[in-house]
């Protein structure tokens, strides 16, 4: 069996602000557009994976909080309605997608290995957060792949934000072995905002593009910083500043999904392909691509 | 105070006393925990079993206030965009939580009370709140307004709504919504029950664990569960509101700005002393501090007050660090300063 690889790794945001502006027959509210340069961003990074064979997403997602540990999707199959509890009016998705159990208890037997807390969910009537389905839908529209889906561990609440970075090392180590082990081609996504300052009111009309902008312009110089980092093949340094962006920006990457992400991508030193960076409601989101062949 | 707050209280009319008497809208005040193991499994610990049978001593509370309502404020339903109220009369769905999945899933179906939503609401907007009703199908009702509902009004015997917690909100929104939602109360001229969902301290054991096991995560968290619980015991509500800021830095993992739930539940029921109260149970869940505790309107106050925190009738919106001159004590600037 050949080796299994990562073909790409993307940061892939999932305000559900940006299904709603697709208009895609899953989801029933029904939009008027908006947020362009983002869902502009997702059609490049789209077409930046056309090309390459994968056989498997893998998600991890800040809107599957679990405090016992990491958990892994554990049914293959999984059919049902996604309405979003923030933003309801908004994000209301009739899904439909498959799980690779094979790859997704690999990766949680490796993850145990290496001394994390981790658990299958196998209870069939498990709701797929909005988060996941929003950043696979955003990437992969077909839902024509299966999926592997991580939950976010909240030990960034209970300890710090280096301990959570310290366990998504591991697991994103253990996310790289299970792959290469499995001889199978992998896209990971990272599904999180940048900054992540909400505004508290909607405008009437929640795609009216003249009310959007970033919450602060602290938030933005933060926002800048970190791409630039990430631009620039800088992520050990992006990593090891996070701690302060997640506590300055109340950044979602307190999740630790793009921690997640750079170690399973062994710490890219090569560019990331920057698609897009835009604001949904006051929150930071950047559409970055890496490409292992680049290096 | 400043000419626009002077103007909003002119608009709500005189502020009428919210003090708890027996003729009180809110007769009746429950708080519970939210995790799932008193309604799946209380059998897999002796404690979870007794939080199980404060929940049914709740429940005869409930039958005996002669309330027609139930208003559920839940600490596990997190919104960003104001605070938003259920709406969706028969909201119909089987729940499976986040963490605890492998405990099995939770059929529901509640009764609400759409026209009290709106009015709520609307009393919100009126003292300065972002408010909106939620009713849509499959909308996800959080685990512990599930398990609250199941087993409080396990035959939808009342009409309920349930209210969102915005992780934003410090004490003066939450404050508000809590007069907003009573404001709702002596409109309808309802008899409304107090249903809080929330943990005292809220942290979890994070491992794997037999369920024999099950502890308080630390002796500070069980203390200060227990200072708490006295509290309550002798009716002191508003004390324990005022004491939430010092609870959350001692007893909170800190996942929101603050420790809400007593500032909403003392401005709903009346922000005073005059309780009652009863602690029907008081377990670990899961390395957490859950209690079921019931206040009821008493004659007697308990202690003398003094509080450090103002008591605001309006939410004026977020202000900056600089913007002093909103603050009640500071004044309206002047209109020139002289430069």
């Amino acid at each position: 069996m050949a080796k299994g690889e990562i073909v790409m790794g993307a940061l892939a945001p999932h305000p559900p602000h940006l299904v709603y502006a697709e208009n895609p027959p899953q989801n029933e509210p029904v939009s008027e557009g908006g947020w362009e340069e983002l869902r502009w961003g997702y059609e490049r990074l789209r077409r930046s994976l056309v090309g390459k064979e994968f056989d498997v997403i893998i998600v991890h997602t800040p809107h599957w909080q679990t405090y016992v540990g990491t958990h892994f999707l554990g049914v293959p199959h999984f059919k049902s309605l996604s309405v979003d509890p923030i933003f309801p009016n908004l994000f209301r998705y009739s899904y439909d997608l498959t799980v690779d159990v094979e790859l997704s208890r690999a990766i949680h037997d490796n993850a145990a290995k290496a001394g994390l807390h981790v658990q299958m969910m196998e209870n069939p009537d498990f709701r797929i957060d909005y988060g996941t389905i929003t950043s696979c839908h955003l990437v992969r529209p077909e839902w024509d792949i299966p999926i592997v889906c991580i939950s976010s561990n909240r030990s960034r609440n209970y300890f710090s934000v280096e301990v959570m970075q310290a366990n998504m090392v591991k697991l994103g180590k253990a996310t790289r072995e299970a792959i290469e082990a499995s001889g199978k081609r992998a896209l990971l996504l990272s599904s999180n905002s940048l900054s992540h300052r909400h505004f508290t009111e909607e405008p009437e009309v929640p795609e009216d593009m003249s009310q959007e902008h970033i919450t602060n312009h602290h938030q933005y110089l933060w926002d800048m910083k970190m791409i630039e980092l990430m631009r620039t093949g800088k992520t050990r340094e992006m990593v090891d500043i996070m701690p302060d962006f997640t506590e300055q920006t109340v950044a979602e990457t307190d999740a630790g999904s793009l921690t997640w992400l750079m170690a399973a991508l062994d710490f890219p030193e090569y560019p990331g392909e920057m698609h897009a960076y835009g604001t949904v409601i006051g929150t930071g989101n950047a559409i970055i691509g890496w490409d292992p062949a680049s290096a | 105070m400043n000419a626009t707050a002077v103007g909003r209280e002119a608009a709500l009319g005189e502020a009428a006393t919210n003090e708890p008497t027996a003729a009180s809208p809110i007769p009746l005040g429950i708080l519970v925990p939210g995790l799932p193991h008193p309604l799946l499994c209380p059998e897999g610990n002796e404690g979870w079993q007794r939080v199980r049978d404060g929940f049914a001593a709740a429940r005869e509370r409930i039958a005996a206030s002669g309330a027609d309502l139930l208003v559920v404020y839940s600490t596990m339903w997190p919104s960003i965009l104001g605070h938003q109220l259920q709406a969706n009369p028969e909201p119909e769905w089987t729940h499976v939580d986040d963490d605890f999945h492998y405990l099995g899933s939770i059929p529901y179906k509640f009764r609400i009370d759409a026209e009290f939503a709106e009015l709520a609401v609307a009393k919100a907007r009126v003292r300065g709140l972002h408010a909106r009703t939620v009713a849509y199908h499959g909308f996800p009702i959080d685990t512990g307004a599930v398990v609250a509902l199941k087993l409080l009004n396990p035959d939808n015997e009342l009409p309920a709504t349930i209210v969102s917690s915005n992780i934003y909100a410090n004490r003066t929104e939450t404050t508000v919504l809590g007069k907003a939602l009573r404001d709702a109360v002596e409109e309808q001229g309802r008899k409304a029950v107090a249903v809080v969902v929330s943990t005292l301290s809220n942290r979890l054991v994070t491992e794997p664990m037999e369920p024999a096991d099950d502890h308080i995560h630390s002796l500070k968290d069980d203390e200060w569960n227990r200072k708490f619980l006295e509290y309550l015991e002798k009716g002191r509500l508003e004390d324990l509101s005022q004491l939430s800021r010092q609870f959350h830095d001692e007893a909170r993992v800190p996942k929101v700005v603050a420790f809400k739930p007593f500032w909403w539940w003392a401005a709903f029921m009346g922000q005073a002393n005059l309780y009652s109260g009863t602690v029907h149970a008081y377990e670990p869940v899961w390395g957490t501090g859950s209690a079921v505790v019931s206040l009821e309107p008493a004659g007697e106050s308990t202690g003398d007050l003094e509080y450090d925190e103002d008591d605001p009738e309006f939410y004026s919106g977020d202000r900056e660090v600089l913007d002093l001159h909103d603050a009640p004590s500071m004044g309206a600037l002047p209109e020139s300063d002289g430069d």
